[in-house]
Formats: structure tokens, C-alpha cells, sequence
């Protein structure tokens, strides 16, 4: 099981949650179980994010791993100069 | 990687090389983007809008094209429909369709056979405007009156009910701040204002393109990122991505504004239209203030609860940006910067991204943080003066470690700025006497860091040398860093590697030299790329030997056997095994494409000490320290040179930088006359420390330099007027006149 | 349209153009001559980025016509360093890393020989105020102060 963490402006789209349980091994995975539990994220996801796991964060890659009890936060995408 | 992995000790990374590129750059060689030129090229010029908001009535270029020499005229007309998402948005702010947008927003191009031809054929180009009400101030665009540039245009984030001109909605934190707030001894609330800046590179944008009607271009051009502009210029052509080959020029900086494009799909439009004909278009310095990507102008709410000792409570922060007439201001990143300094149990994060009669910002270092930094940090200097409280120590209090959570969510890794504080509290700037009107201010910055899309690729030359091909472009000796760790890797000296920055056609798709990126991650992948290489030789060595490949080690240039059980071979060297190389199954190389992961991010503080005059309001900096955190200094010149550069560029949008709009919607200031960056003589020496903390993440312990040096400035200065005046400023720029105008209503309370 | 003939002396070398009016001696020296060391920043006096000495004097070339340079010598960063040697503050820029872009860095350099030539000896503050005229935006002049300090002061040793 894996805690996701929402920025909490998407609790309107997920019954006021913030925090919720999915299963998955990848960041996509989880992606997907997100949109699968809260069909409401789906503009979010695609717009795009970044995903911060256990601290890391990772930006583009579905595969990257994310091992069992990871802290997983959503974030909106970053940009650099 | 474990911790432990990162070495301590190098032969070549850490010195003061010379770069590579340095002697074109030292005698005029070096080909930037408006030094190209091709056979049968054209000039281009491009009609630009009078009008901060203005319906296209119609357009009549028939007197332009009258004019002998005048080879093609494009308007939105020539440009593919039915772009969606951020390629509308880029095509439009490319050339208007039905409105006019901005003061100078492009209406139409023209190519002709001289420059002086096609300027004065842009000028016969008549277009009839019907003009419309316009909103330029980001607070009066969030005003439900005010004029609506475009309806429809906000996205799923924006809740029902918000004003027409917000485009994006932004909220997130944790924690109950309302409880935090009344735990606090001390809670304090305050608006800050920042006018937007220019990157204010030197080098205007300027590029040679080249597209026929078989659907295949080439495009030289001045980018932080080649790949970017071949994607853009074939996304908003219609052409397919690959046809398009784009080659970088050496680049006059960037800072960001030269992620993205403006006028180059422009320059294809024409060639395509002008029968294949190479068009070259440079922009003036009116056009690349009026028309580029400025950054961001603000408006900042920020509340904080502090217990008597300085202890954070909670905070809160509710920013209002807007980046022109697209979405796209930088108001989450610059809410993410805010606090990320500081342990908070209670933060709470409000934005707003509004559209306004103005240019599509871009990038601009650090996107949003300096802004964020300039809220954050003057409330805090503020709130820790009234408690009687030294900054440094207040700072310590509250400093975020591996393992704390961030005021953004996630928890931090291996991060640096406790010993950056403590380091700025023992330099000596720190404890120099100041005079009457002089004052001192302290400010911290954070930057993420990035990684991004990259792909490098590296090959054994026949006498043993390395060429390394990378895809960002140098902007700051960046081929001396990646110079440095490659020949380090393969144990040769730095001359024997050759940094190649090189064309789409190259490599695999790469992101730009941007988020501080180049040396982390072009780094970390060349340095793979170099040990795919070194695999390779010792393979080759082993094969010769008769031994397995996995008994042998690439020690110091050379292949040898790996330990006394793998046979006693002389080391193989690299130019043995090159020399060897087409007898022994051919070419050697190595590359490596991806998205490094283990970014480390930075945090820097920076104090400054400054002198007002108290008649004339002008600030002067007398002092300036930069200590920052850059992981690794791989050629420590350019570590301080970004410190130093990103120092500067802070102290402008501090005190003078600042677009000013007149009532009628126009660009009060295109010019560096009157948008006036520092000079010389406005400037003392910049102090660097660079502190060395190193990134777990990176093979060498690479952070990243390039942004969080400009994160601290605006607040620092602030401080330091503050603390010379006893007044504080919260609008910036604080040029002469606010100056004067705070100290003169101090003296009348 | 109407060009006008011009001749005259570059870093050393008779050259003949034919000139619009119009164009700056900028314009003609990096579209007609090829010397593209000189570089163009903002056209309008304010950058030093298109620094050249005439007739020995330092100009912005942006602000000079083409047909101005008429029977005059213009020196460009191009001829600083005409043989296998550099100017010793073209060394000192790299030796300082004085440029991170580099697109100022002619016309500093070509600035910076001219202040050099007038005082051989300046202080960090006449540095600074001598070149107050070219602006960088990469560096914070940090760099760039120190190596015009160096040269100059190497300068004076060796002569
Ligand atoms: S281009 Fe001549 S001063 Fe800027
Ligand atoms: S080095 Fe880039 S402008 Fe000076």
C-alpha cells in the first residue's frame, strides 16, 4: 500500500481527501490507481506532475520504482531557467 | 548511490582550468547567433502590434510587397490551425491571429534581400486595428471589471466563481495554521509588490532559418535548448519533428528567456514562403524587451507566527502573478521557495496565475523563487528585528535538515544549508562596523535543481583522445566542467578531451541547459557515458590478454588486470587500446541516454551591506557575500561566476530593473537606457563561499549552481535598506525616488 | 538605391566597401567585412558589446555610419591579438574566467585596451567607472575588474 499525498486544492476532486491509499510499484502505477480511485484527477495527472518519492523528485519517468510504505507526494511539474 | 561512493579526492575535478571555448571567445571567433550567414540568404523583419489590446481588423502588406527586393510577407494565415494547449499558446504569441495582445505582439513577417529593406517594409505594412480596453497591473487584472483577454481560458484547477483572468489555481500545505498562528508570540502580516524583470542577456534572439516545400529545415540559431526549438518550430508549422534540424550557436545568455521561441518559426514561415531561400531574423533590443519572455510581476500576501525566540509556528502565503496574456507565471514554484528554508508544522499556499496585456513570460533563473524569497524572507527579517533577534540565529533555529519535511511536501535528502549559515555567521563580511545610513541585510534562497531529458554520447579518437557530443549549450564554461569530469573518469588529461555541443541530428532529444542542470546531469551522463567506454577497453585489453573482462579495472588512463589472481599483464594504456581499436572489433565509445535521477537541491544565504543616501534615496552596495551550497565545485571559477552573475541580476531587479507600463498599455522603457541593468561602477567585489556538501546523488557530488544565487538578493538588499532606514520597502524596485519617498513619510510620522 | 564608396584602414588592412547611408559602421563591419567579433547588443549607444577603436579612440560602432569610417583606422577585437601571442588581457580574461557567455567580452576587452593605453595604472574604481559603458550580464563584473587589474599591472612590469 502506498500513501499518496495531494496538494490539497485537488480535495474537490476527491471528496475533501488528501492523503490516499493506492497500490502500486511505479510511479505510473500509481498514477493510474490514482485516477482509477478519483476519476476527477485525471485533468491534473495528464496536465502533468511531478511525483516525489521518499524525498526524490522525479519528473517523466511512469517506471520509476516506488517500493512498498515509499511517501509519495504529487506535486504540480517543476520548470527551470 | 551510497553516500560514501562520493569521492574526496581528484586529480582534475576542483582546479582552475581553462576553458575550452575560452580563445574563440577572447578573439572574436566564436560564431553567436547573428554571426551566421548562408549562401542566398534573406533578411527578415517582423510588424509588431502599437496597441496593448487590439482586434485585427484587417492586414494590407501590398505596398510592402511592392517594394524591389521584398521576397515574402507571413501572417497568422500561414500558420497551421488547430494547435491546442501550450502549442496555441506558443504559436500565438508567435504572430497574433484575431487580437493583438501585448504592446509589440507580431502581426505580420517580411523577408527581403537586405536588412535595411525588410525594416522598411515591415513599416508599409498596414494593419487596421480596432482597440480594446487593456489591463497591465496584476491586481487590477484580478479585479472582476477588468477586461477580459481571453474567455474560456482558465483551466481545471480554477475553482467556479474566480475572476475571468485567472488561469490557474494553486493551493496546497499542511497542517492547521490558524492553530500555529495563536501558539505564535508574534504574528505578522504583510503585502509585497515585484515589478517584472528582463533575463537581460546581451545577446538579442536571432537565428537563420531554412525550410522548402519538400517539408525539411534547417535552423541555426542563438538556444538554451536546440531540441526545444525543434519541436516548438515543427509543432507550430506542422512539419514533422525530425525533418527539422536545428544547430545551437555559442549563446550570449540566456537565464532562461532563450528556452522557448518567439520569432524563429517565423524565419521558416518566410524561407518556406520565399522558395527555400535562408531567412535570417535578429531581433533589436526594443523587440527582445517588448516581445520576449520577461519574468513575472507580483503580488504577495505573506503571514507568519513566531514564538518569542524565533521558533516558526506557522505561515501562510497567497500570491497573485501574472506572466502576460498566457498562463504560465511561475506563482507555484516562487510558493514552493518561499518557506522551503524553514521547519514549519503549519504552512498553508495560495496562487493565482492571471493573465494580463503583456508579453508570455518565460523562465527567468529560479522561476518565481526570487519573488517567493523577497515575501518570505522580508517578513522574517522584519519579525526577527522586532523580536530583538540575530538573523543567522533565528535561521539556525528553524533550518531544515535530511529528513525534515519541506514546506512543500516531501521530505528533504542530503541538503546544506545549515553549514551555509554557519559559514556566512564566521566571515568576516558578517562582523564589519557599519556607518550611519548603512545597514546590513541577510536573506536565504533555495532552488530544487533539475534533471531532465538527456542524452550523451562519447567516442575514442584514434590516438586515445575523447570527444564528448552533449546537447546544452555552454553559457558559463560549461564545457570546461564536463571537460573536467570525463578526463577525470578516464584518467587523461583535461586537453585530451573535446567537449562537442552539437545539432538536433546528433543525439537523442535533450532537454536545455536549464534548471541548473548542465553539470548534474549532462555531467552525471557523460561520466556514464565515459564508463560504458572504459567497459569497452578493458574488455579489449582482456581479450588480448586471455583473461575474463571482469578481472580487469580502468585505473588511471589504462586498462590492468584487477587484482594478483588476474595474471600479471603491464597496464594496457588508453592509447594502446585506441591505436589498436580497427583490429580489434572497431569503434570505441559510449553513450548513455535518460533522466538522471539523484538531483540535489541548493540553498544559499547571501548578506548585503548597503549605504542610502538619505537625500537623494539612492542605495548603495558596499558589501556583498554569496554562501552557497554547489555540492561539488568542479571548476570553481564558474561556480563563483554563477554566485556572482546571480548576485548581480538580484541587486538589479532589487533596486532598478522593472518594466513600466504607461496608462495606454505600452512598454515605457524598451531599451537599456531607461531599463537600466548594474553597471560596473553601481558594484562593489561579490564575496563567495562555496560551501561543498555533496549531493549523493551525482557520481562527483554535483548539485547545481546556476539559480539559487539569484534567490536571495531582492530580500537581502530589502533588508539592508531596512535596516539603514528604519523603513522597509515593500514594492520593489527600490530606486531612488520610492527611496525617498519611505524615508521622507518616516521623518513626517 | 543609392551606396556610397568607402576606404579605409582596418586593424591594419586597406579595405573598400560600398556603404547605404544608412548602415552603422557596426553593419559593415560584421555584414560587409566579416569581422563578426564585433557584436551588436542593442544599436543604440547603450551596451558597449560593438566597442572599436577609431582613429584610436574608443566608439560604440553602433552609433558611427559606415561612411564615417572614410579615410580612418578602425581597430576591432579581430586585430588585438594579429599573431600567434594574445593581448596579455585577452590571457587575463582567461585566466580569470572574465566571461561565462562571452558575447561582452569583445567589447570589453577592446574597451578595457583602451583605458589601458590612457592609465597605465587604475584603480579598481576608475576600472569600474571606465567601463560602466559595457555591460555584462553573466558575470557581476567581478571577474572582469580583476583581470583588467592583472593585465594592467602585468603591463607595467613587463614595459
Ligand atoms: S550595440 Fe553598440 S552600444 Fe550596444
Ligand atoms: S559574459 Fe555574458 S554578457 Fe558578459
Amino acid at each position: 500500500m502506498i500513501e499518496v499525498n495531494l496538494w490539497s486544492g485537488l480535495r474537490h476532486v476527491t471528496g475533501g481527501a488528501t492523503v490516499v491509499e493506492v497500490e502500486g510499484a511505479t510511479v505510473g502505477a500509481v498514477l493510474d490507481a490514482l485516477v482509477a480511485a478519483h476519476p476527477g484527477l485525471a485533468p491534473f495527472i495528464e496536465a502533468g506532475v511531478s511525483v516525489a518519492v521518499d524525498g526524490e523528485i522525479i519528473t517523466g519517468d511512469r517506471f520509476a520504482e516506488v517500493p512498498d510504505g515509499a511517501e509519495v507526494f504529487l506535486m504540480q511539474r517543476l520548470k527551470g531557467g | 548511490m551510497a553516500k560514501d561512493d562520493v569521492k574526496q579526492a581528484y586529480k582534475l575535478v576542483g582546479t582552475r582550468v581553462l576553458r575550452p571555448d575560452g580563445l574563440d571567445k577572447v578573439t572574436g571567433r566564436a560564431r553567436y547567433g547573428a554571426d551566421f550567414a548562408m549562401p542566398g540568404m534573406l533578411y527578415g523583419a517582423v510588424a509588431r502590434s502599437p496597441h496593448a489590446h487590439a482586434r485585427i481588423v484587417s492586414i494590407d502588406a501590398s505596398k510592402a510587397l511592392a517594394l524591389d527586393g521584398v521576397k515574402a510577407v507571413v501572417t497568422r494565415a500561414d500558420l497551421p490551425e488547430g494547435l491546442t494547449g501550450e502549442d496555441w499558446n506558443l504559436q500565438e504569441n508567435a504572430m497574433a491571429g484575431e487580437v493583438a495582445l501585448y504592446d509589440g505582439h507580431a502581426v505580420a513577417a517580411v523577408a527581403a534581400t537586405s536588412a535595411l529593406l525588410a525594416k522598411d517594409a515591415a513599416r508599409l505594412i498596414e494593419v487596421d486595428y480596432e482597440v480594446l480596453p487593456h489591463v497591465t497591473d496584476v491586481d487590477e487584472a484580478m479585479k472582476p471589471d477588468a477586461p477580459v483577454i481571453r474567455p474560456g481560458a482558465a483551466d481545471h484547477t480554477v475553482p467556479d466563481g474566480m475572476p475571468p483572468n485567472v488561469v490557474k489555481y494553486f493551493e496546497f500545505g499542511r497542517g492547521d495554521v490558524e492553530a500555529g498562528f495563536a501558539q505564535a508570540d508574534l504574528v505578522r502580516e504583510r503585502t509585497y509588490r515585484t515589478e517584472a524583470t528582463h533575463q537581460g542577456y546581451i545577446e538579442p534572439q536571432a537565428c537563420v532559418g531554412q525550410l522548402g516545400s519538400d517539408g525539411k529545415g534547417e535552423m541555426w540559431v542563438t538556444t538554451q535548448g536546440q531540441w526545444y526549438v525543434r519541436k516548438m518550430c515543427a509543432d507550430l508549422l506542422g512539419l514533422g519533428v525530425a525533418q527539422l534540424r536545428v544547430t545551437p550557436s555559442e549563446i550570449g545568455g540566456g537565464f532562461g528567456g532563450k528556452t522557448t521561441v518567439f520569432m524563429e518559426p517565423l524565419s521558416l514561415a518566410l524561407s518556406r514562403k520565399a522558395g527555400g531561400r535562408p531567412v535570417k531574423l535578429v531581433m533589436d533590443r526594443a523587440e527582445v524587451l517588448r516581445a520576449t519572455g520577461p519574468t513575472a510581476s507580483a503580488s504577495m500576501d505573506v503571514k507568519i507566527g513566531m514564538k518569542a525566540d524565533g521558533t516558526m509556528t506557522a505561515a501562510r502565503a497567497e500570491f497573485r502573478m501574472q506572466g502576460g496574456a498566457f498562463p504560465g507565471s511561475p506563482v507555484n514554484e516562487a510558493l514552493e521557495c518561499a518557506f522551503a528554508p524553514y521547519k514549519l508544522a503549519a504552512v498553508e499556499h495560495i496562487g493565482y496565475d492571471v493573465l494580463a496585456n503583456r508579453p508570455k513570460a518565460a523562465a527567468y533563473r529560479a522561476p518565481g523563487a526570487p519573488m517567493g524569497a523577497f515575501a518570505a524572507e522580508s517578513l522574517i527579517d522584519e519579525m526577527a528585528r522586532e523580536l530583538g533577534l540575530d538573523p543567522i540565529e533565528l535561521r539556525l533555529l528553524n533550518v531544515v535538515e535530511e529528513g525534515d519535511r519541506s514546506s512543500y511536501g516531501p521530505k528533504f535528502k542530503r541538503i546544506g544549508l545549515r553549514e551555509v549559515l554557519e559559514a556566512t555567521k564566521v566571515h568576516p563580511n558578517f562582523s564589519v562596523p557599519l556607518g550611519p545610513n548603512q545597514g546590513r541585510g541577510v536573506a536565504t534562497g533555495f532552488w530544487f535543481n533539475y534533471n531532465g531529458d538527456t542524452s550523451v554520447s562519447m567516442a575514442i579518437a584514434e590516438d586515445g583522445t575523447a570527444q564528448v557530443a552533449v546537447g546544452t549549450p555552454d553559457i558559463g564554461g560549461g564545457r570546461a566542467s564536463i571537460g573536467l569530469m570525463v578526463a577525470e573518469t578516464l584518467g587523461v588529461p583535461y586537453e585530451a578531451v573535446r567537449i562537442n555541443v552539437v545539432e538536433t541530428g546528433a543525439l537523442g532529444i535533450n532537454e536545455p541547459t536549464h534548471g541548473s542542470r548542465a553539470t548534474f546531469a549532462t555531467g552525471k551522463a557523460a561520466v556514464l557515458a565515459t564508463e560504458q567506454a572504459t567497459r569497452e577497453m578493458c574488455r579489449r585489453a582482456a581479450a588480448d590478454w586471455g583473461i575474463d573482462p571482469d578481472a580487469v579495472e580502468w585505473v588511471e588512463g589504462a586498462a590492468q588486470p584487477a587484482g594478483p589472481n588476474a595474471g600479471k599483464f603491464p597496464p594496457m594504456s588508453i592509447a594502446e587500446i585506441a591505436g589498436n581499436m580497427s583490429n580489434t572489433g572497431g569503434p570505441i565509445a559510449g553513450h548513455w541516454e535518460g533522466v538522471p535521477r539523484g538531483v540535489g537541491a541548493s540553498f544559499g544565504t547571501h548578506v548585503a551591506d548597503v549605504e542610502v543616501d538619505p537625500e537623494t534615496g539612492r542605495v548603495t552596495v558596499l558589501r556583498y557575500l554569496v554562501v552557497q551550497d554547489a555540492g561539488r565545485a568542479i571548476q570553481p571559477d564558474y561556480v563563483e561566476g554563477q554566485y556572482q552573475g546571480g548576485a548581480v541580476q538580484g541587486i538589479g531587479w532589487a533596486l532598478n530593473e522593472g518594466y513600466v507600463y504607461g496608462a495606454d498599455g505600452r512598454l515605457q522603457n524598451a531599451g537599456f537606457l531607461d531599463y537600466r541593468i548594474p553597471v560596473a561602477s553601481d558594484l562593489p567585489m561579490i564575496d563567495t563561499v562555496i560551501v561543498e556538501v555533496p549531493n549523493p546523488g551525482h557520481p562527483f557530488g554535483v548539485r547545481g549552481v546556476g539559480e539559487t544565487g539569484i534567490t536571495p538578493p531582492l530580500p537581502a538588499i530589502a533588508n539592508a535598506v531596512a535596516a539603514a532606514t528604519g523603513v522597509r520597502l515593500a514594492d520593489l524596485p527600490m530606486n531612488p525616488p520610492r527611496v525617498l519617498a519611505a524615508i521622507r513619510s518616516r521623518m513626517d510620522d | 538605391m543609392t551606396t556610397i564608396r568607402v576606404t579605409t584602414e582596418v586593424n591594419g588592412d586597406r579595405v573598400e566597401f560600398l556603404a547605404d547611408p544608412r548602415e552603422t559602421l557596426l553593419d559593415v563591419l560584421r555584414d560587409k567585412l566579416g569581422l563578426t567579433g564585433s557584436k551588436e547588443g542593442c544599436g543604440t549607444g547603450d551596451c558597449g558589446a560593438c566597442s572599436v577603436l577609431l582613429d584610436g579612440r574608443l566608439v560604440s560602432s553602433c552609433l558611427v555610419l559606415g561612411v564615417e569610417a572614410e579615410g580612418r583606422k578602425v581597430e576591432t577585437i579581430e586585430g588585438m591579438a594579429p599573431g600567434e601571442e594574445l593581448h596579455p588581457l585577452q590571457r587575463k580574461f582567461l585566466e580569470h574566467a572574465a566571461l561565462q557567455c562571452g558575447f561582452c567580452t569583445p567589447g570589453f576587452l577592446v574597451a578595457s585596451k583602451a583605458l589601458l593605453e590612457r592609465n597605465p595604472d587604475p584603480t579598481e574604481e576608475e576600472v569600474r567607472y571606465w567601463l560602466a559603458g559595457n555591460l555584462c550580464r553573466c558575470t557581476g563584473y567581478d571577474k572582469i575588474v580583476r583581470a583588467v587589474l592583472d593585465a594592467a599591472a602585468e603591463m607595467r612590469g613587463a614595459g
